[in-house]
């Protein structure tokens, strides 16, 4: 009996309530040791679709996901970003370690080119990472993209509004995104697995003093001597806070 | 049968003029199609063409081979073809005229695989003085005397029936591929829909790629041009970012452009036109239809996505080397070769425009009071060609704790903008 226990506890179509479900396809490492734990697969599932739900854009959602494009572009593969919100911006994305040749950016006029793209681009194997923006998305076409990431080996990530997280989604993995003290929190609204009860907390990007990025003694001044002259003099009230 | 006899029989028969124009054009395409299998193509107007294939067989792996691709080809294009092969050009174009499709191969039996051909495939003018005197097939004519043959039929008949049987040289002239591909198709019937555009458009398509693969060539661009009757004619051009040339692959682009574009009048004909071509090698297709293969097609995904949403909505993203932010980052082909360049920290977005902020209390504003975490980093660049910026960029924070990138212009106004956002 105990050696048949131990036989259903490996076989790969038996999973435990209380556990992550085992992956066939192993995740792509988030680069935060917290959430990779929380996990099933021990990262971002590929060929599955994940939500990530921000509370508002800007909150370190690309943060969040920065190591692991960087990993995926290091490999060759393409990162498609699907109607995003803003311009990508570029010096910020060769910080973050990303190959800029492997950045492909769509922009679309109506919400089903943007499926359409995201669809066509999870087909394909040249990309690695499909980033996509839909502003409206019925359940339907959720369905559809979560069957087109299961054919392709690709990080599909949507980002979507807050308030998507009380729709039912077909996507394995939702995480919202919340701001708490000292850093970010993500919410694990739904995984392969028990379900979170806490958030995972991930530091702030440090403000001052600590990140050497901060320190701006690095002016850019191509200009003429006089108005070069009057660089220095800064109103007090414009110091690092 | 004459007109009358057939219209008796079926009342609803359309009528239409023979085109001996069309069919020359039609000829001709079918010989550039075909040069894929063989440089040497010689055309017998108005209805044959004729391929040396002997150079050829060890490549495509036999006359069947050959046989199945240019009758799938043909096919393809919206032909029905009868095809036969024989050692001599003539045999062989006697084979497909009589309608017998034989594929002889050795020299040795073609005296008798022709004996039992009719005299009619020698299209003759004494056909049927022939027939009276009781020779109705070649295996008749090949028994008579040479002698009185000639005398009485003149030496060309002799002459022909010499060629066929390999007994005397047969030269031919050969086709030359033209540096450029052009062909037109006439629509049965005038069309709107996309999909029976795309069906004719298919026909025209598989005709390009055996005119570029018997170049070794591809192409980068296609155009397309779409005659109304009364209307000017539509342009459709289809941009590749690679050499191609695969019918298959350009038919999809092409449906994704028919189906943006709006016809309002229905189309009468479609032309196919190729002005520049470029060599493309013939590449070893691999053992196992794997994923390596799959990744180096990031080309068909681009052209894919371009096809639909246009050329400028797909890009790529690279550095410049300018202080100034909107211009540190531009949109550059996919895959393009990136500077590398060191900034300081950047936010992941950028706004198209700097948006104005409000100030209150000679503090900036955005959803509540902003916070300056970081900063000033002064930036002031671009005198030189009327766009320059003089700006003092800071970190902020805002009450919902959001990271933003705000500036101050460096003028007696001193006005708050919004310029990205950090994530």
């Amino acid at each position: 009996m105990p050696g048949l226990a131990a036989e259903l506890q490996h076989h790969p179509g038996i999973w435990r309530g209380n556990e992550l479900a085992r992956t066939a396809c192993p995740g792509i490492v988030t680069g935060f040791a917290a959430l990779d734990a929380e996990l099933p697969g021990g990262g971002w599932p590929c060929g599955a679709l994940t939500e990530i739900l921000p509370q508002h854009e800007g909150i370190g959602e690309l943060r969040v996901l920065g190591p692991a494009l960087a990993q995926l572009a290091a490999q060759g593969k393409f990162i498609a970003w699907i109607a995003p919100p803003y311009q990508p911006y570029a010096p910020a994305l060769a910080a973050a370690g990303i190959d800029l040749e492997r950045v492909l950016i769509i922009k679309t006029t109506r919400d089903g080119d943007s499926l359409w793209a995201a669809e066509q681009a999870l087909g394909s194997a040249a990309c690695g990472g499909v980033l996509a923006w839909p502003r409206e998305v019925r359940f339907a076409q959720l369905r559809r993209l979560q069957l087109a990431a299961e054919g392709g080996r690709c990080l599909a990530i949507l980002f979507r509004l807050t308030r998507a997280a009380r729709e039912p989604s077909p996507a394995v993995l939702r995480i919202a995104l919340a701001t708490s003290v000292g850093g970010l929190a993500l919410s694990i609204l739904k995984r392969r697995g028990a379900p979170l009860s806490r958030p995972i907390l991930l530091p702030a990007l440090s403000a001052a003093g600590s990140n050497p990025f901060l320190r701006f003694d690095t002016h850019v001044v191509d200009s003429t001597p006089s108005a070069a002259a009057t660089a220095g003099s800064l109103p007090a009230r414009l110091a690092l806070a | 049968m004459p007109v009358a006899a057939a219209l008796a029989l079926a009342p609803t028969l359309r009528l239409r003029e023979r085109d001996a124009a069309a069919e020359t054009e039609a000829l001709l395409g079918i010989a550039t199609w075909a040069m894929q299998c063989t440089p040497n193509v010689a055309l017998d107007f108005p209805d044959l063409a004729l391929l040396e294939v002997s150079g050829s067989l060890k490549l495509f792996g036999g006359l069947k081979k050959i046989e199945a691709r240019l009758r799938q080809g043909l096919a393809a294009m919206g032909y029905s073809a009868r095809l036969a092969a024989a050692p001599t050009p003539r045999a062989a174009s006697w084979f497909a005229r009589a309608g017998r499709e034989r594929l002889i191969a050795d020299a040795a039996l073609i005296e008798r695989e022709l004996s039992a051909l009719p005299v009619s495939v020698l299209q003759s003018k004494d056909e049927e003085t022939l027939s009276s005197i009781g020779a109705g097939s070649i295996g008749d004519l090949l028994a008579l005397p040479r002698d009185g043959l000639a005398r009485r039929f003149g030496q060309g008949l002799l002459d022909a029936l010499d060629q066929a049987l390999g007994r005397l040289p047969d030269p031919r002239g050969f086709c030359v591929l033209p540096e450029k591909f052009y062909a037109a198709l006439e629509l049965p019937a005038e069309a709107t829909q996309a999909e029976a555009l795309l069906f004719a458009a298919q026909r025209l398509l598989a005709q390009l790629e055996g005119f570029l693969a018997a170049r070794a060539a591809g192409t980068r661009q296609v155009s397309i041009s779409l005659a109304h009757r009364a209307a000017p004619a539509t342009r459709i051009e289809l941009g590749m970012v690679v050499v191609r040339r695969e019918a298959a692959h350009l038919a999809l682009l092409l449906r994704e452009r028919l189906r943006q574009t709006a016809l309002l009048v229905p189309v009468r004909a479609i032309a196919l036109e190729v002005r520049t071509i470029e060599p493309l090698a013939h590449c070893n297709q691999n053992l196992f239809d794997d994923e390596l293969r799959e990744e180096g097609n990031w080309p068909r995904l681009i052209e894919r996505l371009r096809a639909r949403l246009g050329a400028a909505a797909v890009h790529g993203i690279g550095l410049c080397a300018d202080h100034r932010p909107e211009r540190a980052s531009l949109p550059t082909e996919p895959n393009a070769r990136q500077l590398a360049l060191d900034f300081n920290l950047r936010p992941f977005w950028l706004l198209e425009r700097p948006q104005a902020l409000e100030e209150k209390n000679s503090i900036p504003c955005h959803h509540g009071p902003l916070k300056l975490l970081a900063g000033p980093e002064r930036i002031e660049s671009g005198w030189w060609d009327g766009a320059d910026v003089a700006r003092d960029y800071f970190i902020a924070r805002t009450a919902d704790e959001a990271l933003l990138w705000v500036y101050r212009e460096r003028s007696p106004e001193g006005a708050w903008y919004l310029h990205g956002i950090f994530s």
